[in-house]
């Protein structure tokens, strides 16, 4: 018994959001929405954390993985854009915002673990949703991202349609969260939804009780 | 132009000098351990409340199974208007929070302002991520500035959280338990003081590595009320500090006595001026 006691997991482990994170486009604009859970081991460090990260006035990115190493990526990337917009004199594209968040989680993809998926409008190409997972760049759809996600890949591949409209997108995005949230152990608390079109960028914030609810409940 | 900025940007990548000395050294003990770091197992927590922030911290530091310090400082002074409790290894919040309180120090004599808290968190942010976990400290920093009051948690990885209320340390889940039950946005300075009171002592009283009293630091816009002790443990032992002895109290059983004999070897004289 004369072993060094390391005290609670919590205090050494790095803190994780193991998450739920979600982008889908439409025409006209994109939504995203996230949960709100941070852990670090088995404790939850911060129940109520907004994943959604503003890269740009209509361009967001959604957090996963390790907390330190995703809130970095998308400050660095907020900074870059910010130069990048003020040299080309005009709004940036969604494309470039994706790259930029690429070229990073590529450089340095031994070193880092954290998956952003960056989502926006922009005049030239609407709304996008861009994937960035270990240093790719695809333009999808949709996109699905965090440890919650793979207990939803079922249900966003068979309902999902093409030519949805806004209110059916910011639908689906609650019934993925929701559904992601009541399986996956990592994923949890509030959800969080951003609609990015044309004349603005509109934060929601969706409390536990208001959440959709499914046979088991 | 003065720069507004003096901070440095350092040289790319880690730097770990310390990293080959450390290693002779623990050759050098032959077998003996490395002395473990101090670690200061704690419960720290803050609120924010209608005029300011509370900050609170219990005084217990422990080195392995002793209790090290038990009137120990865990609420660091940042700036006037920003103060910051640290859980973890002693050493790196101590001097981590040294390093934040110089650079602003000098920021607010180059540009005649009161740091934001916000720019405090950036510093320590830039500067923990940038050691990947390797500097121990878990600090909650509160302050009052001049866009409201606010209240951050950085972990030792680099994550900054932003919330109303937050807890840290060892006894961190105990003391959260109190605050998730007993907070309400916009308290009175009172309500929250004792809340924060409150949860330090479930802290103490739930975990091995916290105890002894209770610091709080109340942060308003008026400036900073720095009370230490908030409240002191009832388990006090009654030290008298001063230790004297009577002549007498050691008893002698043997005494022995042998000349020194001396041979005068060299004798020089020097004369002293006393003019």
């Amino acid at each position: 018994m004369l072993e060094e006691d390391t005290g609670p997991g919590w205090l050494s482990e790095e803190v994780k959001t193991g998450t739920t994170i979600i982008a889908i486009e439409y025409n006209g604009g994109v939504v995203l929405g996230s949960d709100s859970r941070v852990s670090a081991g088995e404790a939850v460090m911060n129940r109520v954390m907004n994943k959604l990260s503003p890269l740009h006035d209509k361009i967001y990115c959604a957090l996963s993985g390790s907390a330190a190493d995703a809130q970095t990526i998308a400050e660095i990337v907020n900074y870059q854009l910010d130069v990048h917009s003020l040299e080309i004199g005009e709004d940036p594209q969604v494309r470039s915002a994706a790259t930029l968040v690429r070229n990073i989680s590529y450089k340095y993809k031994e070193e880092l673990s954290a998956h952003l998926i960056v989502a926006g409008w922009d005049r030239r190409d609407g709304g996008q949703v861009f994937a960035t997972l270990n240093g790719l760049l695809t333009r999808q759809p949709f996109a699905i991202g965090g440890s919650g996600s793979s207990y939803v890949y079922g249900f966003v591949d068979a309902e999902y349609r093409r030519g949805m409209s806004k209110e059916e997108c910011q639908q689906f995005v609650v019934n993925t969260l929701s559904l992601a949230m009541n399986r996956d152990g990592s994923s949890g608390g509030v959800a969080y939804m951003v609609t990015i079109d044309e004349q603005k960028a509109e934060e929601k914030v969706i409390l536990g009780s208001d959440l959709p609810t499914f046979f088991d409940q | 132009m003065a720069l507004s900025n003096i901070l440095e940007t350092p040289a790319a990548g880690f730097n770990f000098d310390n990293a080959a000395r450390n290693a002779s050294l623990e050759g050098r003990l032959e077998g003996g351990q490395t002395p473990k770091p101090l670690k200061t197992g704690t419960t720290i927590a803050g609120v924010v409340f209608k005029d300011g922030v509370v900050l609170g911290a219990d005084t217990r530091a422990t080195s392995g199974e002793v209790v090290a310090d038990k009137m120990c400082a865990k609420i660091h002074y940042i700036a006037p208007n920003i103060y910051c409790c640290g859980a973890g290894t002693a050493a790196d919040t101590e001097k981590t929070t040294d390093l934040l309180a110089s650079n602003l120090a000098i920021f607010s004599l180059n540009s005649g302002r009161n740091p934001r808290v916000v720019m405090a968190v950036n510093i320590l942010q830039d500067m923990l991520y940038r050691y990947h976990g390797q500097i121990g400290a878990n600090l909650i920093l509160g302050g009052a500035d001049c866009t409201g009051n606010h209240l951050y948690s950085v972990g030792p990885y680099g994550s900054v959280n932003k919330v109303p209320y937050l807890t840290m340390g060892s006894g961190d889940l105990a003391a959260l338990g109190i605050l998730e039950d007993g907070f309400r946005p916009d308290l009175e300075l009172e309500k929250a003081k004792e809340l924060v009171r409150l949860a330090i002592h479930a802290g103490i009283m739930s975990d091995l590595g916290s105890g002894n009293n209770v610091d709080i630091c109340v942060i308003t816009k008026e400036g900073a009320d720095y009370i230490r002790p908030y409240q002191e443990s009832e388990y006090k032992d009654d030290r008298k500090m001063k230790y004297r002895y009577r002549p007498g109290t050691t008893p002698v059983l043997t005494e022995k006595i042998v000349p020194l004999k001396l041979e005068v070897v060299q004798e020089t004289v020097q004369q002293m001026d006393t003019a």
